[in-house]
């Protein structure tokens, strides 16, 4: 679509819902400042910016849950100084967070008209009644789901489709979807986008709340795109491609590769040889050296962060050999990986990499504390500090104070705590499971230049990414894992995004 | 309950079940007296308090808390309502009515305490059974009332059924009818499920925790109730330290400890379980202590289950990421 074609439509069609000069502070915090963002009947609109620009506020202020300081919100042309939450919902606008808020313990059928119970609380449950209505509702969106199946069974794809149906039994006119695909796999997100579509089939509009650009750009009709609270502007999708996008909100320009030079002459300081766990990886070899970024990259499933924790020493190996520095190493407890020299940052790293309601301190020096003890075996304050405050420093951790519970931080900050957390071991291998997930564009920067800075060093890094741009741009070789094995390797000079996408998903 | 519903509990259920029949085929080969229309009278009988408190603590468990100070609501609803008669008559109507008001008050106290404190249901549960039963030996000083009327204490049954049996049948019939039925009752399954989910949803989360505390709150003192008919006297500390039976009972009937899942067709087995169990053991002379041997496990391996699950779930949730 052009951008003329977007005027076009912008001059034909009335908004449904426009929000204008909307404003909203939280203390001194100013959260939106004099924001306009408006809807139009069936389109999709993406709604774009990093972490903390504002996006969910803007959401939060059009369900009702929050009231704006200033501004107005226009509903078919009528003015609102503000809604409530019941008539947001009375407006047809349907909010799905992005923990999706289903009931696990309950049918899909039941999650699916739930809002009965709300709007007749006087009227005894009819279990009929209840499959009926859901299954009414599927054959709009023209899916089917097995009704009596607990929601906490399902995969999360599904779970998803139940959100959606949820909402367009609320007679949706507006479904909201606030970062819905940060837990979906490529496959989920192609079938969610498809809904998004139905959706539009029947009229109804979608806002998709977003950082990835791959994915504002694969669906959106029109993208607003808001910085520290403020709109940048709203653009017809054809006029913007991403690196503009990626521009536009993080308000600077990026180099698309950062990765330091690499010769690869020096002999290698992992080496893997025929390692096999049954049911997870089968017959991987690899190897790599000193300064060197090697790339894994695979769907879910390929087996790419069972290798890891093998190679991290938390889930041992059926058979094959690892060495280190040329010695064949045995790790059955994560504890000898990192006497090995082998440090690790999980894909999770609110439930393996770091204690979140701890601080920012406390968390960096979990793993060193018995580097740090005085003569007397107690932790010797000093040492602790200097240890902090050089990985505060070296990886610029922006924090009021160390003292921060991390749980506070954006996902940018609490991932270069958890590579703090881990430099402090001194590793001489690093193995990052996808660095970068659930952290901003601008944020995802720093992690690259942290990262191109310790291979520069000298120190090999295991890249484990299923972001294909990631792997290409950021590492110095490329494995590709397929079910369990790796199918393909490559010199990130020698193939395209296009083609490594279609190896992965062969 | 409906066809697509009955799938995911229906499981537990023929596993339990089973054991009790099992069980029973067991005892009843080992001793003569198990299965004598007497001796299952008595069962029943016997259990009936505690089928009444569990349909109550089972909607607790549900709605995602637990109620550890139940059994401390019956013995002062009990109490109140004693006096009462005591000093002024009354009926059954008067003694249910009374003791089913100060129990959902009580009940509703704990409720207001989790929601306004934001404090775990535990903890407050068990301030409230210590700071309920502290007062009521204070008040009391530990003496027993024994003079309670004789329409109270006089022994009365419906087509051979013993008053207490009809009691307990009822409260399940009641609470199986809130929970599979009512709105409200899917509302709560809602909270246990997931509470975030249901105060976005829009569900009021004080009004549900103030009916399923105060309903457990209830069903306590009704239980406290049919028990003083039962033994026709009032003893202030003859309830407590029974909690922990109760709670195991539901637990093994497949209400879980982190919400959400529980049902009344679960409990009535639980409690059966529990019931045979107990009634077998003595009848075969063993230690009464080996009975709390029981409940103590049940209770230690249904805590193990669940903190077992959350963690599967947690790596499934990471897998899924
Ligand atoms: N309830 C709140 N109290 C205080 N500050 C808040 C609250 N909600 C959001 N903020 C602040 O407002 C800003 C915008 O947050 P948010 O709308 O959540 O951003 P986004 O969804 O784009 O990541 C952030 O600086 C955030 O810290
Ligand atoms: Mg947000």
């Amino acid at each position: 679509m052009t951008s003329s074609a977007a005027q076009d439509h912008s001059e034909s069609a009335p908004a449904f819902i426009e929000m204008l000069g909307i404003s909203k502070h939280f203390g001194g915090v100013r959260a939106l400042n004099n924001v306009d963002f408006s809807i139009r009947p069936g389109e999709v609109h993406c709604l774009a910016g990093e972490n903390g620009c504002g996006k969910s506020t803007l959401i939060k202020i059009l369900a009702g849950v929050y009231a704006p300081d200033g501004g107005e919100i226009m509903v078919d042309g009528q003015a609102h100084a503000h809604l409530t939450p019941a008539a947001s919902q009375r407006a047809g606008v349907q909010i799905i967070y992005q923990d999706l808020s289903l009931f696990p313990n309950l049918s899909v059928a039941e999650n699916i008209v739930f809002r009965r119970h709300l709007e007749h609380p006087g009227r005894v449950v009819r279990w009929r009644g209840i499959a009926a209505q859901a299954k009414g509702v599927m054959s709009r969106l023209g899916v089917d789901l097995p009704l009596g199946e607990a929601v906490g069974r399902l995969p999360i794809a599904a779970r998803q489709l139940v959100a959606i149906l949820r909402a367009l039994a609320a007679e949706a006119r507006l479904v909201v979807m606030d970062e819905p695909t940060a837990s979906l796999t490529h496959h989920e997100i192609d079938a969610l986008l498809q809904n998004v579509d139905v959706l539009k089939g029947h009229g109804i509009a979608t806002v998709f709340v977003s950082h990835k650009l791959e994915e504002v750009m694969r669906i959106a009709e029109r993208v607003t795109v808001l910085r520290d609270g403020q709109k940048v502007g709203t653009f017809a999708a054809g006029e913007i491609d991403r690196y503009h996008l990626s521009e536009l909100m993080t308000g600077h320009k990026y180099t698309s590769s950062l990765k330091p030079a690499y010769s690869g002459t020096a002999d290698p300081i992992l080496e893997v040889h025929g390692l096999t766990r049954r049911g997870q990886y089968e017959g991987v070899s690899m190897a790599v050296r000193p300064g060197e970024i090697l790339g894994i990259t695979g769907r879910l499933g390929s087996g790419r962060t069972e290798l890891a924790l093998s190679l991290f020493g938390m889930n041992p190996p059926d058979s094959g050999e690892i060495r280190v520095k040329g010695k064949p190493v045995r790790l059955k407890t994560n504890r000898a990986a990192v006497r090995a020299g082998i440090g690790y940052v999980s894909e999770d790293r609110l439930s393996l990499g770091l204690v979140m309601p701890q601080s920012i301190a406390d968390n960096i020096v979990v793993s060193v504390l018995n580097k740090l003890t005085g003569p007397l075996g107690l932790i010797d304050g000093a040492r602790r500090r200097n240890t902090i405050d050089q990985w505060l420093g070296e990886l610029h951790i922006r924090t009021k104070s160390a003292d921060q519970p991390v749980q506070q931080l954006s996902g940018g900050n609490q991932q270069r705590v958890v590579l703090a957390k881990w430099l402090a071991t001194s590793p001489s291998i690093l193995i990052l499971d996808s660095p970068t997930v659930g952290v901003d564009v601008g944020a995802k920067d720093g992690i690259y230049q942290i990262i191109a800075g310790l291979a520069g060093r000298g120190m090999a890094i295991i890249l484990i990414s299923d972001e294909v741009e990631e792997v290409l741009h950021q590492s110095h070789r490329i494995l590709v894992m397929l079910g369990g094995q790796i199918t393909a390797s490559f010199h990130p000079a020698t193939v395209t995004e296009k083609e490594l996408r279609e190896v992965i998903s062969a | 309950m409906p066809k697509y519903l009955r799938a995911a509990f229906h499981r537990h259920d023929v596993q339990i079940g089973s054991i009790v029949l099992i069980m029973g085929a067991f005892f009843a080969a080992l001793s003569p007296g198990f299965l004598t229309l007497s001796n299952i009278g008595d069962l029943l009988e016997n259990y009936s308090v505690m089928a009444i408190m569990a349909a109550g603590l089972l909607v607790v468990l549900i709605s995602g808390g637990i109620d550890i100070s139940f059994e401390a609501i019956a013995a002062v609803s009990q109490f109140l309502v004693a006096v009462i008669l005591v000093q002024f008559g009354g009926n059954w109507f008067i003694a249910f009515g009374l003791a089913g008001l100060f129990g959902a008050l009580l009940g509703a106290v704990n409720a207001l305490l989790i929601y306004y404190l934001g404090a775990i249901s535990v903890i407050v549960t068990i301030s409230t059974m210590t700071f309920y039963f502290s007062v009521l030996m204070f008040v009391t000083q530990g003496k027993s009332i024994y003079n309670l009327p004789n329409w109270f204490t006089t022994d009365v049954s419906f087509l051979s059924i013993p008053f207490p049996v009809i009691v307990a049948a009822l409260s399940l019939l009641v609470t199986l009818i809130l929970l599979s039925r009512l709105p409200i009752g899917r509302q709560i399954y809602g909270l246990g499920g997931n509470p975030e989910g249901a105060k976005r949803m829009g569900c009021n989360i004080l009004g549900l925790q103030c009916l399923a505390y105060g309903y457990s709150g209830f069903m306590a003192a009704i239980g406290g109730i049919v028990q003083a008919h039962r033994v026709e006297e009032v003893v202030p500390y003859a309830l407590i330290g029974r909690e922990l039976d109760v709670l195991a009972a539901v637990v093994l009937g497949g209400a879980s400890l982190s919400g959400g899942i529980g049902t009344v067709s679960g409990t009535v087995l639980g409690i059966l379980l529990l019931a045979v169990l107990q009634n077998g053991l003595t009848l075969l002379g063993v230690s009464s202590y080996a009975f709390g041997v029981v409940t103590g496990a049940v209770i230690l391996v249904s805590v193990t289950a669940t903190a077992y699950t959350a963690k599967r779930q947690l790596r499934g949730m990471r897998h899924a990421a």
